[in-house]
């Protein structure tokens, strides 16, 4: 338990220094939000006023201290380019930005799963072949042209989807899911690859394994072996390796919403940033730190959990 | 001051509406009042024109009442509060809602709003204004001259010092001496004046318009949603009949042009203003197209107080090396116009042709004054553009292409866009910079920043001759005269190289083909009030 | 084992060897001037006279992508370069001092590692100006925890390697064990961490340059030209398909080179 402890201390201490990181950052680099929002024919008088409506001409540390102050109760204040609470502007990008990452998520295991124990089966066979010749392009497409190429093959040529028109999924779940599957493709196939490639590592291991041999010597059929255990203690690993890339997924995704110009993260994050929209930035990267360490945290925690080697140790 | 009242000469400026009724339709001829009643002498006022008809009708089927219309906007507005609003993008949309004493036109003239005539002293300070009868708030009361005068006050800090707005820093006072008259006198002459009173008007003592903007323009405000979208709905009780004709207008708010582009092709927007050249091509014959010079000067500037740009000939050998018809042809696709100096052909009246061909390209005369110069080898210098303008990025692309022929070796700096404001602009760190300067209708205002003392004169310009031509023609009551002066300031920007003046990149505009009788204006405005439905 | 490793060896060999070819030649010979703009040629397809068309200055896209191929191995290199002597102070540090050093530093690398690379370096590059030696700085600093890793794990076991033990006995400093004896024996790791950091790099660039916030114009980079391909997809579909295949090429290349390299290790083991 002492350790869960640590190392949940470490990981608040992590966001804790991502934040004042972000936020003295972004202090000290050139660009007034005023300025931004009034443009140039403002006058040093209305540049003043509207610094004033907007708290940025306090000393610093207040300003920190007062933010701080407002977080901890759950509320990072008003964005200055679209005076709206954070969190509001957050609640309607983030349902975007999560539903793809899930979605690619969904699609990776959907995919990758089958495809790793069919690599494990065929070992060096054609199939085994053709799925590592396979991965290996995964890896190498940068996942935004994947999403260029796929607007221009199902989008423009063939035309069954409607690019880069979102849909709430509070509107029409069917037409969300569908604005949604060619970027979720896009994301995944970089994470099919990895899956692929790390499930089919450790099948082949637990297949060399004494338990197998036994089994197998006791008559039991191939695949009654591979799923009754081999499976089930292979896919402990691939879990683990999901969750810590669930934080490049996410990342990922700020990447190709811009290809498919879906209103999630990545614009507001882009936009926020360029207009020096401070609250919202800082309110951002708190969210993304918080689910980057929760995840990590869970992973580890359930990792040795189901683990009962690192238990004991 | 009221005795030497019978010694102004009088310049009345009356105004004939045209008066459309729905069952006019859209085969309405009505008079179109467009007399100049110029009684005697020319005089600081710019010439007001008659409200223009409704007329532009473009699309064949009849004229339909009613509707609602979706316009896609690029950005959040900064305050509702009309006041307070400095963003170009959101005096376009308050553009509907309020409405001054006066109101510019499609063509960038003045014309009476709330005010139904004006006369100005001959020494140009003292401007009294006869209020329209039957104006009203769209909280149904009708307008009075407390109003205007309480409005005004607002924006001259007369009670606070602290002037909202810099155009009102000359009034000195604004006397309401009756319900329908208005009085303003100025601290000095200043002929640039009163095109700050197309301001809007507010109720007397409103403090709320931050939240709930009333005002008297054709549509009253229904509904703001901060970063999505502001809508408004026709005011029934608009001073001119017939208008508007839809019952709606949506503003929606989407900042990235793909998705403004998408939201027109699906139907769910059906005006998307400022979209770009290449899209627009794209879109065909699916919608209709208009596309017209902005007032918007794109231009490169130089840091004149620093080397070598303090040097005429560089600055010189740099205009003759930059091909303008090529960057109009490569950036814009052909649609824009060139220019010569600091000011648009769009504002006709004051607009000094046969500047833009000053610098015709010349390679050979480029290289010959870098020479003379100093620079035989030319120098290295860094382009500072702003990165959030693809029109400007692509501009400097072919800028810094074009220089290397003459041996300036030029580094492209992006810079985003609160930086540019704050280091460029502000700041005036840089050492060449594009961007476009917006236009204003009159042409002090647009060419103030040249002035010596002027805090936005970014370009570190310094001319005797400038400030004290420009200076004299605000002041100059005499109209021909005062034009022949802002003629000139646009030639001594033009000699003294003060920049690379490119173009005036058009402004398109992608229309449902249902709509009919949009307008487009030489001003950052949003005209939805003559906008229809045809069937 | 040994077959496919050999093979994954070669094919990473031969596209690596194959792009630096084209590198190295762009460097005295493309066949237009990769800025030279002709307003009038814009958006063509593909032809005899440009084998991959021209963009929407009319510049030739074949020039401009061998030029990009100097900016993506720049960047491949010298970030790897970064990421390697920092990540080899780092680790080193941490695997030979041990105790709290090594838990201090091994803790920082946790949490870097812990930030998925494109945000990171999508932060730390628009914090900074956006910029080629940003982009190059920002991509150096995310690889320094997997070559600290490396280096650490590699140190730790080389430590207690009885011939480095043999050599501290016989009075050997600290430096000469760590670049005498231990370093030699982690060249194969490293190299494979060098090719794997190399190809991520491209990525990250390219998906930076593509948001516009990596390497700026008028510089080539095939990320960029993504970005500006992007919005004549529908007039210029080529356009998009060029970069985004070289891209590809070059990381599938140093990743099958990452491959073949730790696989030959681990047949000779």
């Amino acid at each position: 338990m002492n350790y869960f402890v640590r190392r949940l201390l470490t990981l608040l201490l992590t966001v804790f220094f991502v934040v004042t990181l972000t936020f003295a950052a972004f202090r000290i680099i050139p660009g007034n939000p005023a300025l931004t929002i009034l443009g140039t024919e403002a006058s040093d008088e209305q540049i003043a006023l509207l610094e004033a409506k907007l708290g940025i001409n306090r000393p610093l540390p207040e300003q920190f201290i007062d933010w701080l102050r407002g977080a901890a109760a759950l509320d990072f204040g008003q964005s200055l380019r679209f005076s709206e609470p954070v969190l509001k502007l957050i609640g309607d990008r983030f349902p975007v930005t999560i539903s793809l990452a899930l979605l690619a998520l969904t699609i990776t295991i959907a995919v990758a799963v089958p495809l790793g124990i069919a690599a494990a089966r065929s070992k060096g066979k054609a199939a085994d072949m053709m799925i590592s010749i396979g991965t290996q392009l995964g890896l190498a497409i940068p996942s935004f042209w994947m999403g260029i190429a796929l607007i221009l093959v199902f989008g423009l040529v063939l035309r069954w989807f409607s690019v880069s028109t979102y849909v709430p999924w509070s509107e029409n779940p069917y037409l969300a899911l569908k604005s949604l599957l060619l970027p979720a493709i896009a994301l995944a196939v970089p994470q099919i690859a990895i899956v692929v490639r790390y499930l089919r590592t450790t099948l082949l291991e637990q297949l060399n394994l004494d338990y197998v041999r036994t089994a197998r010597s006791k008559g039991l059929k191939d695949h009654s072996v591979l799923f009754r255990h081999v499976l089930r203690n292979a896919l402990l690993p691939v879990i683990t390796v999901v969750g810590i890339n669930f934080g490049e997924l996410l990342a990922g995704s700020l990447v190709v919403e811009q290809v498919f110009t879906l209103p999630g993260f990545g614009s507001l994050l882009i936009t926020a940033i360029g207009n020096r929209d401070y609250p919202l930035v800082q309110g951002m990267i708190l969210l993304i730190a918080f689910i980057v360490v929760a995840v990590n945290f869970v992973v580890d925690l359930s990792y040795r959990i189901l683990d009962p080697k690192i238990r004991m140790k | 001051m009221l005795n030497n009242k019978r010694h102004y000469l009088l310049v009345t400026i009356i105004v004939l509406l045209s008066l459309v009724t729905a069952a006019c339709g859209s085969s309405n001829s009505g008079g179109n009042g467009n007399k100049n009643n110029s009684s005697g002498k020319e005089t600081a006022a710019p010439s007001a024109t008659a409200e223009p008809k409704q007329e532009e009708n473009k699309a064949e089927g009849g004229k339909v009442e009613g509707g609602s219309v979706v316009v896609s906007i690029p950005q959040d507005l900064d305050y509702l509060d009309p006041h307070l609003a400095v963003a170009a993008g959101t005096q376009e949309v308050l553009f509907n809602v309020f409405e001054g004493l006066l109101k510019p036109n499609e063509k960038g003239e003045l014309y009476p709003a709330i005010a139904e005539s004006y006369e100005v002293s001959p020494d140009g300070r003292v401007y009294t204004f006869k209020l329209r009868s039957g104006v009203k708030f769209h909280n149904g009361n009708a307008v009075t001259a407390e109003d205007v005068k309480f409005s005004y006050d607002r924006l001259a800090g007369t009670a606070t010092g602290k002037p909202l707005s810099p155009a009102f820093n000359s009034v000195e006072s604004i006397e309401a001496p009756d319900a329908s008259t208005v009085i303003i006198k100025l601290k000095e002459n200043n002929t640039s004046f009163l095109t700050s009173l197309t301001a809007a008007v507010i109720p007397n003592g409103y403090e709320d318009s931050n939240k709930n903007p009333i005002g008297t323009g054709p549509f009253k405000f229904k509904e703001y949603l901060p970063g999505q979208r502001i809508s408004v709905e026709k005011f029934a009780d608009y001073y001119v009949k017939g208008v508007p004709v839809l019952d709606k207008v949506e503003f929606r708010i989407i900042t990235d042009p793909e998705a403004s582009l998408l939201a027109l092709k699906s139907g769910e927007v059906d005006i998307y203003p400022r979209i770009g050249t290449e899209k627009l091509e794209e879109l065909g014959d699916d919608f209709q197209a208009v596309s017209a010079p902005q007032n918007l000067v794109q231009l490169v500037t130089f840091n004149i107080d620093r080397k070598p740009f303090n040097d005429i000939k560089v600055r010189q050998a740099i205009n003759y090396a930059v091909n303008v018809d090529e960057i109009i042809a490569g950036v814009a696709l052909g649609k824009g116009t060139k220019l010569g100096s600091n000011l648009s052909p769009v504002l006709a009246k004051y607009y000094q042709e046969g500047l833009e061909d000053t610098y015709a390209t010349d390679i050979e005369k480029a290289k010959s004054l870098l020479a003379e110069a100093g620079f035989k080898d030319g120098f290295e210098t860094t382009l500072s553009v702003p990165s959030n303008y693809q029109f400007h990025v692509d501009t400097a692309q072919v800028i810094a292409q074009q220089l290397g022929k003459i041996g300036v070796k030029v580094k492209i700096e992006p810079v985003e866009w609160a930086v540019w404001l704050e280091r460029i602009y502000k700041g005036r760190d840089y050492d060449l910079t594009i961007i476009g300067l917006d236009g204003k209708l009159d042409p002090y205002q647009i060419l103030n920043k040249y002035l010596s003392d002027s805090p936005n004169n970014f370009f570190n310009y310094k001319s005797t001759e400038f400030d004290s031509t420009l200076q004299s023609a605000v002041a100059e009551v005499d109209d021909a005269k005062r034009v022949a002066l802002y003629k000139k300031a646009q030639t001594i920007l033009a000699q003294d190289a003060a920049a690379v003046y490119i173009m005036d990149p058009n402004l398109n505009v992608a229309i449902n083909k249902k709509l009919a009788g949009y307008k487009q204006y030489p001003l950052y405005v949003q005209d939805l009030s003559t906008v229809y439905f045809t069937n | 084992m040994n077959k496919k490793a050999s093979f994954s060896l070669l094919l990473g060999i031969a596209f690596v060897a194959l792009l630096l070819a084209v590198m190295l030649t762009s460097l005295f010979y493309t066949p237009y001037d990769a800025n030279e703009m002709n307003i009038a040629e814009r958006l063509q397809a593909p032809s005899a006279k440009h084998w991959l068309g021209t963009d929407n200055f009319g510049r030739d896209v074949l020039s401009r992508i061998m030029v990009g191929a100097q900016t993506a191995f720049l960047v491949g290199l010298l970030s790897a370069v970064i990421g390697l002597v920092f990540g080899f102070i780092i680790g080193t540090a941490a695997g030979y001092t041990g105790k709290w050093l090594d838990e201090l530093l091994m803790r920082g690398i946790d949490g870097l590692l812990a930030f998925p690379g494109i945000l990171l370096a999508l932060l730390l590059v628009s914090i900074f100006k956006p910029s080629m030696s940003q982009t190059i700085l920002a991509i150096g600093v995310l690889s320094i925890p997997s070559f600290a890793r490396v280096v650490r794990s590699g140190v730790l076991q080389q430590k207690e390697a009885e011939y480095v033990k043999a050599a501290k006995g016989l009075g050997a400093g600290h430096l000469h064990l760590i670049f005498k004896q231990i370093l030699p024996n982690m060249i194969s790791p490293i190299l494979t961490t060098a090719a794997l950091s190399f190809s991520a790099a491209i990525l990250i660039e390219a998906a930076l340059s593509y948001l516009g916030l990596g390497v700026q114009p008028p510089d080539p980079s095939w990320g960029r030209m993504l970005n500006e391909a992007q919005s004549f997809i529908r007039k210029a579909p080529w356009f998009t398909l060029a970069p985004g295949l070289f891209i590809m090429v070059t990381v599938l290349g140093f990743n099958l080179l990452s491959d073949g390299i730790r696989d030959l290790r681990d047949t000779r083991q």
